[in-house]
């Protein structure tokens, strides 16, 4: 798929922002006043932001609002409600806590378990494409979840709890690499089944057209592997590793927390763009990709 | 909207036959130029004239070769528009409803006016059939010529889509599958219809006719069988002429 | 929220007008919808006999062409120098003031002007103005195209595959298609193999490259490009060897029964007896003695010869079984040169015979034969053939051809039910046909049309030196039966002032700058050369196109056409109609739409300037101009009594159909029908044409010929012989030497196969062959410029066989340094297995040069498409005697496009494909 900046940047910071929304929910860190405005602020920049910056590629941002309408079956609208109604839930909570000095504990714990189910739903847009089988699978959520939490924590100064997290993200990510890397011919997806041209090694002899069109550039991206190995394994060590292990190690000052963070977001950059960059969608197949 | 309307009465679709279709690509532009003219936005181009031209085509055409193992290789022109799926993952995933599949005739459609162009459907979709215009930032699909096959300002026999209309070689064939005496019913029937990427689950109702079995396997196998139609009556000309005199002399009246 | 609510019935258009498509030369019906006075959509023409409804793809795509940025806007002029493409727009005033300026004083000395008209369809009229002007030099496209096709045809059959006949789509059992990629007749040929698909008949396609046609063909031959004939008579031979020959067709309806002079102290040795009336004598069987052919009680005999005066003269039929029964044709013998193995050719064979005569079907149907014989029934021998230039483009492609026929004709396959079919006018024998003038007369008309079939060397355009009188040599011995001119040789020959240098070249429609012509470097150096005085050697060239292709920066003077839906044609049956093979018809186009440029329609344009240069036929008595445009030309134009341009609603009534008075609302009644006119053949002239009364009688009543003729299929073409016996030394006109030896062979009166010229070349140094083939989507050059045609194809890789590709290490995205004996290209390369494990290949004409047809510089066509036609060379290599000869057929100079060897190398990725040229500058259409 290809990646486009505005998706890795709203997936990667809205997670970190309902992520630490949930934190700040259930009163990680409890602290008040202008400290909690702070994290507040972080929260709903990094959630709003990512959101914001989701419709920037949408073809009509202004009928953004129609998204919301098919709750009952569609992903992307759970995601737009579930995200409208924690933020409500927290904004009336962070209202309340900061300008108001009560903590109405149900409200955030609402707001917590609304922003996980955000995350959640966002994962789910991907999960459920079986069109792209890397994604398509019960490790996409728990990745999500997981990098969510975990920088979340990261970011409310939950040191144990980030580190916890971030170990499980750490592993799934490895596990949905590993996995990733063989769903699709371990789901018969083929050139054969796409065409059903049975008899014989079957090939691409023409494209429909010698010039590009939408799929070639939203869904046919195909990626150097090397080049992917490598940012594999940086985002894994420097994003996911190396963080947990430097969190579960030693108590983490301020200095080294920032340090953490930037390792991490960055990493996390790293791993979201390999999460669009190396999803083989199977629409590639009838170009002659994913042979 | 975005649920899918269950079984429909009509299942309307296209069988497009692997054995006949030559690759001329007519199918291909007159969907660009039905579609350019009618349903919603038009059909847009970009860069038409310049380095890197693109546009957008509810209808291709791919070919593919086969090489069997003891046969020579074989080329297939191969059309592919959307499918109309009975299970439209496509139209569950949209967010605003725009995507949707008709309940009458199971024709799976874009209402254009409520389309915020996310693209989600056409992730969706594993057939590459749905194109976002970039013009019109919204998504763009086979219509299965919705506005031309009830289409009361047009004449009977031109209420069918127009890359069927189209399409010189007849490798195209417009009709409801959920009659199983339809043409198209019939085609599937006899001819083995498959579905493309079944396990998708995507239920397509568009059926694919494939290639028939090629002749040129194995010469000396006919050849015995032939044989007999070869058996020279002569080798060289004079005992050509004296076997064809004789030949003429037998026939009644005895001339040519 | 339920479903939307769907306007499920929208109008369509405001209007519909129907008119003839010409995004190629099929000529298919379109209804052309407007939406506000503009194109809105194009659609077929189901009424339409071409195409029945269906629209390929260039057809479809014919709005981005009336809307193309690389239109033509109005006349130019030259301001920069020969091949630069910087123009000033002016005038028509001034653009015909400059063109008579350039022509009136050609009129004394007629011969200065060559006048070739391309792609054109509207022969019949432009050669009637070349002829009221003078000149001899005079052809449109077709000597590089597809003339070995017309000729052989005419010369065996009196007509010939594409456009002049078609297979028995309906009833043919057995198909097979020999070189063709996607042909004249596209859109039926497709829809006749969809017809065979669904009758599940079989389809044998014979074909190098398994794409498109052939790829849907049941059966797939892979031949060795250049030796068709070969197999056709290895063919020909196993059949013969059989006996399967339909006999009685042979000895009734060709000329096999016919009596060869035997008597080498003869003048007339080799050609056959004749009656005092001239009439071809055959054996009677009955009678034992011969007899003229068309004697109602005869038995034409194929077996017994006439013993006169000591000499036994024989029937044709003895020369065929001594020259195909030889075991040189036998499976075994050319299995390796044709590619094909001997028991594959045996199976063919076999199949043929099996289809031919044991699934031999007959229609109930009377008919009368010109010997006055009548028939209860029309025996059918359901086996039919289709050839175009995978035969016909090739140095020995007049003769391979004339193989294909002769097989056709021993199964009794054409003009009977399931095999081949005639359009009417078709059947023509060569001797209906005019011959060709080329007498020249200062200031006077030239003698009679241009064009036509030679009879033997009298007909031959020769000077009383014996040197050829036309710039492009037609009609000369270098190729005698140069039925469609040599457009492919105006541009060197004008160069090399050999046979003599003219003053303008005037052309119509052909981008002979780029893909029209062999050696494209070279003829735009020739185009730009100067003398030594700094004159351009070719000093004025005059050109009229619709749109900014390469051959329009070569012109000094640019005369802009306007697109096919903003004018009057007229496709007529003077020059080739849009008959089908149950139907006399033709068809117009007229102004759908009005052209929003100062353009004229060219042919318009010629009725203006024919005026002003006051020529016979374009001026009334009082010296006034006879014809204001085009439409009125069509309108009362008269060619010979009752005949003009259209055949259909002539009278002022409209009640004449085929011969008729001038009608001044025929235009209209065409609009009114369609754009077309139709007529059926009546069903007991349905088959058997040449001999059938009826569709005599009715072909005469049609107008299509002034008296019945029916006439026998010439295996044995004299023409041909008389031709070889000069070679021989018979008779007053003498072939020059050096071409002795050539003409013997090639002017054979029975089909031989001959190893194509270009294919003398060191194998090891070029060891594969390299072809092009049509993309089904795009129409030569003139595609490029439209916008959704070339998102389709935009440019073109050299297709590359397997073992090839595996040996010269190939990958994805590599390119190749293609070398010919004449030069070298660097181009992409793509894998292909359904091919020839010898032959290379590409899609033709996509390539383009920077800066024409209005794209980009960097548009892929011109930096990663490519031309083959740079390594094509137009002469041979060099004889043992210094002598080079064109690269065409002996016979009828067709273009040996397909004689190419080459070989490939793997390279570098370049910039961009090579050679690139200069680009060119704004050509009449930039900024
Ligand atoms: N779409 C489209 N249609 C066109 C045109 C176009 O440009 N585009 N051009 C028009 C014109 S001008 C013409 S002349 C016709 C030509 O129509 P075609 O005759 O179909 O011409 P080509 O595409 O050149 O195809 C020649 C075929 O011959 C095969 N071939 C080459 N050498 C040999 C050989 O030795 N033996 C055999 N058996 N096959 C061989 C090639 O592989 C190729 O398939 O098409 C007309 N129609
Ligand atoms: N390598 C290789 N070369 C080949 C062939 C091949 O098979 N292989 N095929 C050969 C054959 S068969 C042919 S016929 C030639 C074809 O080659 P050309 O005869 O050059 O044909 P086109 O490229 O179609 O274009 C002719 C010109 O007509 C112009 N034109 C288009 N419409 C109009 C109009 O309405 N009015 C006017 N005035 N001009 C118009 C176009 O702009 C173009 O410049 O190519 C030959 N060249
Ligand atoms: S129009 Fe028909 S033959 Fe041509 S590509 Fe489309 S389906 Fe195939
Ligand atoms: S083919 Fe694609 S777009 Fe069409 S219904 Fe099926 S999933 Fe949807
Ligand atoms: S692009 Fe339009 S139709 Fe497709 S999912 Fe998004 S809103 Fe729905
Ligand atoms: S049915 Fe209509 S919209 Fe669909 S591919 Fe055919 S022409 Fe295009
Ligand atoms: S074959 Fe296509 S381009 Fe040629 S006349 Fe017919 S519709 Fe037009
Ligand atoms: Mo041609």
């Amino acid at each position: 798929m290809h990646p486009a900046p505005s998706i890795i940047l709203f997936t990667t910071l809205s997670g970190l922002g309902f992520g630490l929304l949930t934190f700040l929910g259930l009163n990680m860190p409890d602290v008040d006043g202008w400290v909690l405005f702070t994290f507040f602020f972080v929260g709903f920049a990094l959630s709003v932001g990512g959101l914001l910056s989701s419709t920037f590629h949408l073809g009509h941002p202004e009928r953004a609002w129609r998204a919301l309408s098919q709750w009952k079956s569609s992903w992307l609208s759970r995601e737009g409600i579930c995200a409208v109604a924690a933020l409500c839930v927290l904004g009336l909570y962070a209202l309340l806590a900061i300008f108001f000095d009560t903590k109405v504990a149900a409200l955030g714990f609402v707001g917590s378990a609304l922003s996980l189910l955000t995350v959640f739903t966002t994962s789910m847009i991907y999960t459920q494409m079986k069109t792209v089988p890397r994604w398509n699978h019960w490790s996409t959520p728990l990745l999500f979840l997981s990098l969510s939490i975990g920088g979340g924590a990261l970011l409310a100064a939950q040191t144990a709890v980030a580190g916890l997290f971030l170990l499980i993200a750490t592993l799934t990510q490895a596990f949905a690499f590993w996995g990733g890397d063989r769903r699709f011919k371990d789901r018969g997806h083929s050139l054969k089944t796409a065409t059903g041209l049975q008899n014989g090694e079957l090939r691409l002899f023409e494209p429909p057209h010698t010039g590009t069109n939408y799929l070639l550039k939203e869904m046919v991206h195909q990626i150097g592997r090397k080049h992917a190995q490598r940012l594999r394994v940086l985002g894994l060590v420097f994003g996911l590793a190396l963080p947990t292990v430097l969190l579960l190690s030693q108590t983490v000052g301020h200095v080294l927390a920032g340090l953490i963070v930037v390792l991490h977001v960055g990493g996390v950059l790293a791993l979201r763009w390999l999460f669009f960059a190396e999803a083989e969608h199977v629409v590639g197949l009838y170009y002659g990709k994913h042979g | 909207m975005t649920q899918l309307p269950g079984p429909t009465p009509k299942k309307l679709g296209l069988v497009i036959d692997l054995d006949t279709c030559v690759g001329c690509h007519a199918c291909v532009v007159s969907c660009k130029g039905w579609n350019t003219e009618n349903y919603g936005a038009p059909l847009s181009d970009q860069d038409a004239y310049g380095a890197n031209p693109s546009g957008t085509f509810l209808n291709r055409v791919h070919s593919y070769e086969i090489a069997p193992k003891d046969a020579p290789a074989q080329l297939v022109h191969f059309p592919k528009s959307c499918l109309h799926c009975e299970d439209a993952p496509c139209v569950t995933v949209c967010p605003t409803g725009a995507s949707y599949k008709r309940a009458d005739d199971g024709i799976v459609l874009v209402n254009e006016d409520a389309c915020i162009g996310c693209g989600l459907c056409a992730w969706a979709c594993p057939y590459g059939a749905r194109e976002m215009d970039m013009d019109a930032g919204v998504m763009k699909k086979c219509t299965l010529c919705v506005d031309r096959i009830y289409n009361e300002n047009l004449p009977e026999e031109d209420r069918e889509p127009a890359c069927v209309r189209t399409c010189p070689a007849n490798a195209r064939h417009f009709g409801d599958f959920a009659d199983p005496e339809s043409n198209v019913s019939h085609l599937v029937a006899e001819r083995g219809g498959i579905d493309l990427m079944a396990e998708q689950g995507t239920k397509p109702v568009n059926k694919y006719l494939p290639p028939r079995p090629k002749t040129d396997a194995q010469p000396e196998a006919e050849i015995d069988v032939l044989a007999p139609l070869l058996s020279p009556v002569a080798t060289e000309a004079h005992g050509f002429l004296g076997w064809l005199d004789k030949t003429l002399d037998k026939l009644p009246g005895g001339a040519t | 929220m339920g479903e939307p609510k769907l306007n499920l019935s929208p109008r369509v258009s405001d209007e519909v007008r129907k008119t003839t498509c010409y995004m190629c030369a099929c000529r298919c019906g379109i209804n052309v919808h407007l939406k506000d006075g503009k194109v809105a959509y194009i659609e077929g023409n189901k009424d339409h006999p071409v195409n029945q409804g269906v629209l390929c793809a260039k057809g479809s795509a014919g709005i981005m062409q009336v809307t193309a940025p690389s239109r033509l806007k109005s006349p130019l002029k030259r301001v920069g120098k020969r091949g630069e493409g910087k123009f000033e727009e002016i005038s028509w005033d001034e653009a015909l003031k400059i063109a008579k300026d350039w022509l009136e004083p050609l009129r004394q000395d007629p011969q200065k002007l060559a006048f070739f008209t391309g792609r054109d369809q509207s022969q019949s009229f432009t050669s009637f103005w070349a002829q009221s002007f003078g000149t001899p030099n005079y052809a449109a496209h077709g000597g590089f195209c597809s003339v070995n096709m017309a000729a052989a045809g005419i010369y065996t059959m009196g007509g010939a595959f594409w456009e002049f006949g078609q297979p028995d789509w309906d009833r043919t059992k057995l198909f097979m298609l020999f070189g063709v990629a996607e042909d004249h007749d596209s859109n039926p040929i497709k829809m006749g193999l969809g017809k065979l698909k669904k009758r599940g008949a079989k389809v044998i396609g014979v074909n190098p490259i398994r794409t498109g046609y052939n790829a849907v063909a049941d059966e797939w031959v892979g031949i060795t490009p250049g030796t068709d004939g070969l197999f056709i008579l290895s063919l020909v031979h196993l059949l013969l060897k059989a006996g399967k020959v339909d006999f009685e067709y042979l000895a009734n309806f060709t000329n096999a029964a016919c009596l060869v002079d035997c008597d080498p102290e003869s003048d007339e040795f080799g050609l056959i007896l004749r009656d005092d009336e001239g009439r071809e004598l055959v054996m009677d069987r009955n009678e034992k003695r011969p007899r003229c052919y068309d004697k109602a009680d005869i038995a034409p005999d194929l077996v017994n010869g006439w013993r006169n005066a000591g000499v036994t003269h024989k029937p044709v039929f003895h020369f065929m079984l001594e020259r195909y029964l030889d075991e040189q044709y036998a499976p075994e013998n050319v299995a390796e040169k044709v590619g094909i193995s001997a028991a594959r050719i045996r199976a063919i064979a076999a199949e043929i015979a099996r289809v031919a005569f044991d699934e031999a079907i007959e229609i109930e149907q009377e008919w009368t034969d010109f010997r006055g014989r009548k028939h209860t029934k029309m025996t059918g021998r359901p086996v039919a053939f289709h050839s175009m230039r995978g035969i016909s483009a090739h140095s020995n492609g007049f003769q391979t051809c004339r193989a294909l026929h002769m097989l056709q004709l021993i199964l009794g396959a054409v003009e009977t039910p399931g095999g081949f079919r005639f359009k009417p006018p078709y059947p023509k024998p060569s001797t209906a046909h005019p011959k060709p003038h080329s007498k020249v007369t200062p200031g006077a008309p030239l003698d009679g049309p241009h064009l036509g079939y030679p009879q033997g060397p009298s007909d031959l355009a020769l000077d009383e030196d014996g040197n050829p009188i036309r710039i492009d040599k037609a009609f000369s011995w270098e190729n005698p039966l140069s039925a469609h001119g040599l457009m492919h040789t105006v541009i060197s020959n004008a160069h090399a002032g050999d046979p003599y240098k003219v003053d303008t070249l005037f052309m119509y429609m052909a981008n002979m700058a780029w893909n029209s012509s062999m050696n494209t470097a070279g003829t735009m150096k020739m185009l730009t050369d100067e003398d030594e005085n700094g004159d351009y050697v070719i000093p004025k060239i005059i050109y009229s196109d619709a749109y900014s292709s390469e051959m329009v920066a070569y012109a000094d003077l640019v005369l802009p056409d306007t697109t096919y839906l903003e004018r009057h044609d007229c496709i007529s049956l003077l020059d080739r109609p849009i008959c089908e093979a149950d139907a006399v018809a033709d068809a117009i186009r007229w102004p759908v739409i009005e052209p929003d440029r100062d353009v004229r329609g060219f042919q318009s344009v010629l009725c203006e300037l024919g005026a002003m240069l006051n020529l016979p036929g374009f001026v009334n008595e009082d010296g006034t101009q006879k014809y204001a445009d085009y439409g009125d030309y069509i309108t009362n134009h008269i060619r010979r009594p009752g005949v003009g341009p259209l055949a259909g609603f002539r009278n002022p009534d409209g009640s004449g159909a085929g011969r008729g008075d001038v009608n001044p609302d025929q235009i209209d009644a065409y609009i009114e029908n369609g754009g077309f006119w139709i007529e059926h053949v009546p069903d007991n002239a349905a088959f058997y044409k040449p001999w059938n009364m009826d569709y005599q009688n009715w072909a005469v009543e049609k107008g299509l010929y002034d008296s019945v003729q029916p006439y026998l299929f010439t295996i044995y073409v004299e023409p041909m012989r008389r031709m070889q016996a000069a070679a021989e030394g018979l008779g007053d006109i003498q072939p020059p030497d050096h071409l002795r030896e050539r003409l013997k062979q090639a002017m054979d009166p029975l089909p031989i196969w001959y190893a194509p010229f270009g294919e003398d070349v060191n194998d090891d140094a070029y060891p594969l062959h390299a072809l092009t083939q049509r993309p089904m989507a795009m129409y030569h050059s003139w595609g490029s410029q439209n916008a959704w045609l070339r998102q389709i194809h935009g440019r073109n890789p050299l297709y590359v066989p397997t073992d090839v590709w595996e040996a010269s290490g190939f990958e994805d995205g590599d390119w190749a340094k293609v070398s010919s004996p004449h030069g070298a290209i660097t181009v992409p390369v793509a894998h292909m297995a359904a091919l020839n494990a010898n032959t290379v290949w590409t899609w033709n004409a996509i390539g383009k040069r920077k800066g024409a047809w209005a794209l980009d510089d960097d548009a892929p066509e011109s930096t990663k498409g490519f031309l083959l036609n740079h390594l094509i060379s137009d002469l041979l290599p060099p004889k043992e005697d210094g002598m080079r000869y064109s690269n065409s057929d002996p016979v009828t100079g067709q273009a040996a496009w397909f004689d190419l060897r080459v070989r490939v190398e793997k390279v570098a990725a370049p910039e961009e494909a090579q050679p690139a040229f200069p680009a060119l500058q704004g050509q009449g259409v930039g900024e």
